[in-house]
């Protein structure tokens, strides 16, 4: 069924068709629809879920947490300081292997207060052992959801979905949205083979000495690194039933390119309208968007620079003191494997700052000429700095 | 598990690692005797967390989860909601925490859960000190109390934080207090709470000869003496506004109380009698409360 929706509603209606059976969010500013919507459709009997409406972004990872040890499909969303308040919880999600989905609204930590756009918040948290999947637009953010209990289910581990502030929660596009007997049948109930269970009983998360806490940390490590495949694996299944796949990594004309622009999020729309307009220009330009940050991707990223000398990376973030996160992710992607690569990394499009073709085809071309507005820091270039 | 080693099955099996003399290990065993093994227990860090016993060991024979220090109650409280949307409404969640994750750092998801009535039954073993750090000072302890946090150099200057009344003025359908000192008051209490629905709380007071430095032997002495003195009377209150008194011994004073223990030494007589008069106070206060 085709229908108009804004990110937000996308989310909702995706934890909807995956019949999660525990919700518990506190709201924050971009990511309120979605819980708005979903305590909606609790009220209104469309959806027998559980809602606990409470008092802190803690404690709605911590109930979640709670909900999922006990057998229950379980999600939460969240934003920026939402989520740097829920870090204690993150860590506790993947150390006790509960497969929560969460949808995070990728918006600026503060101060100075800004409600926009930027990845920070999310990339903060990659040493959480939350797997991470970053979304081009909304009919991605209602796939990936869907695609993510499958995975999470399967692996024991927490998957955030996370998306762009405004750019896609509050812009409205046109979805297809699946059918439920579909859904269904793609995503079965959860039903974990050890759980809180009064017939079985079990202690989770008792101290233990160094040799198995080792073990423990080394064999969810493996798991991690395994995530890449099983996530291609299970979105080529979703495609089986919708015709529709999203990758762990998308690559755009890279095949034959030098020079190849790298990001995440809906910034890759307007990578490719500006390799478009490069090419054009005579430069054999790719680009490539990972969607997925944790486990880095390592293998699709490989396949999907190919030949390229040249990484122009654009970053919505930033690690203070150094440079660029995903440009930080991409090197260590490159080590080892394209020894003879050159990497240059921008910051722009943060706080709210529109990234289009038009702010990253002069980014590309000051990464080849050495010549432009960008100003250097270290081994970063900041775009958009006032003079 | 088969019906038979149902049947045998103790709750709390011997082998933990607590002190002697442990406060709190008692306080375990009599509730999860009247809770019975349909119970699910949520205990953050504290000293629960740890001399329940280290993996592969347990000395709990029902499922527990260990949880992040302040998050018990928003657990638990997830931990129910995962049951019932399942269709199990008969499991008791019991969040099991001390006096640092209840009266402190769990206090913000407490207050959360209570306020949106979340079916589960919080008790707080209180032994007035973060006692598995190593005896450092929670709003818990009392005034005039030793701790490693509040040394003799700079003892403990304000009162103990009145958690049940912060619990009653959320309306919660049960509040009570509890001691280890009386155990058949306690038991009752504690079968009471699993009869009710919503959010109930049970505060519960435990020795620690380690942290209140006085002789194992004397820990269900000492908590008597907290009764009996008024120190820590036993009352219950439902939705906030039924206050009741439980049965109470006669009176004795303060004095009976501090003499055993180590961490009231450095108290002179004149601390003693503010102590006292602030017993008396609180007593008076209660009585005003529990008048029908």
């Amino acid at each position: 069924m085709k229908k108009v929706m804004m990110g937000t509603e996308a989310a909702a209606r995706a934890a909807k068709l995956a019949r999660v059976q525990v919700i518990s969010a506190y709201p924050i500013t971009p990511q309120t629809v979605i819980v708005e919507n979903l305590a909606d459709m609790i009220g209104r009997g469309e959806l027998n879920a559980n809602y606990m409406p409470v008092e802190s972004e803690h404690s709605a990872l911590a109930s979640c947490i709670g909900a999922s040890m006990a057998g229950a499909r379980a999600f939460t969303a969240s934003s920026s300081h939402g989520l740097a308040y829920m870090h204690e919880m993150l860590h506790y999600a993947s150390g006790a292997r509960v497969p929560i989905v969460m949808v995070n609204c990728n918006r600026a930590l503060g101060p100075p207060w800004n409600l926009y756009c930027d990845h920070t918040d999310s990339l903060a948290q990659r040493d959480t052992g939350w797997i991470q999947y970053y979304c081009a637009d909304a009919q991605d953010v209602l796939d990936a959801i869907l695609i993510a209990y499958g995975v999470a289910e399967r692996a024991l581990l927490p998957i955030m979905i996370n998306m762009d502030a405004f750019y896609l929660t509050h812009t409205s596009e046109v979805l297809d949205v699946p059918d439920q007997e579909k859904v269904d049948i793609f995503l079965p109930p959860y039903q974990p083979s050890t759980k809180l269970n009064v017939d079985d009983p079990k202690t989770f998360g008792n101290v233990c000495g160094a040799d198995l806490f080792t073990s423990i940390k080394y064999k969810r490590h493996c798991d991690t690194l395994s995530l890449e495949k099983l996530w291609d694996e299970t979105s080529a299944e979703f495609r089986g039933h919708f015709n529709r796949l999203h990758p762990t990594v998308e690559a755009y004309q890279t095949e034959e390119a030098d020079v190849c622009v790298i990001g995440i999020g809906t910034g890759a729309g307007a990578m490719r309208l500006a390799v478009d307009r490069l090419r054009e220009e005579g430069l054999k330009a790719g680009c490539v968007r990972l969607s997925m940050i944790r486990p880095f991707p390592l293998e699709g990223f490989k396949r999907a620079i190919a030949n390229a000398k040249h990484m122009i990376v654009i970053d919505r973030d930033v690690s203070f003191g150094a440079e660029g996160i995903v440009a930080q992710e991409v090197k260590a992607g490159l080590f080892g494997h394209h020894g003879d690569a050159k990497l240059t990394g921008f910051i722009a499009g943060v706080g709210g700052n529109d990234l289009s073709a038009d702010t990253i085809v002069p980014l590309v071309r000051q990464a080849i000429s050495g010549n432009g507005t960008a100003v250097r820091a270290g081994k970063t270039y900041w775009a958009e700095v006032l003079p | 598990m088969n019906e038979h080693a149902r049947q045998k099955r103790d709750l709390f099996t011997p082998g933990h690692y607590g002190c002697p003399g442990c406060g709190a290990t008692l306080a375990m065993q009599q509730t999860l005797s009247v809770l019975g093994e349909d119970t699910i227990v949520v205990m953050p860090a504290g000293c629960w967390s740890t001399l329940i016993g280290i993996y592969p060991y347990t000395c709990l024979t029902v499922p527990v989860i260990s949880v992040a220090f302040g998050s018990t109650a928003a657990i638990a409280g997830g931990v129910k909601a995962g049951l019932t949307i399942q269709g199990n409404d008969h499991t008791t969640v019991l969040a099991w925490a001390g006096d640092g994750g209840t009266f402190d750092i769990g206090l913000q998801a407490l207050s959360g859960a209570v306020e949106r009535n979340d079916d589960i039954l919080f008790i707080c073993y209180d032994n007035e000190a973060y006692m598995n750090t190593g005896i450092q000072r929670s709003s818990a302890t009392p005034a005039g109390g030793w701790t490693t946090t509040t040394p003799d150099s700079a003892l403990k200057v304000q009162k103990k934080k009145n958690i049940v009344e912060i619990m009653a003025a959320h309306r919660i359908p049960y509040a009570a207090t509890a001691s280890i000192g009386a155990p058949e008051d306690l038991k009752g209490k504690v079968k009471k709470a699993k009869g009710v629905k919503g959010s109930r709380f049970i505060h519960l007071f435990a020795s620690c000869p380690t942290g209140w430095r006085h002789a194992p032997q004397l820990s269900v002495e000492i908590a008597r003496e907290a009764v009996r003195s008024r120190l820590f009377p036993l009352y219950e209150v439902s939705y906030g506004d039924e206050w009741k008194l439980s049965p109470m011994p006669d009176k004795v004073g303060v004095e009976t109380y501090l003499k055993h223990q180590g961490r009231f030494k450095k108290m002179l007589a004149s601390d003693h009698q503010d102590f006292q008069k602030q017993v008396d106070d609180d007593w008076l206060r209660l009585l005003d409360k529990c008048r029908p």
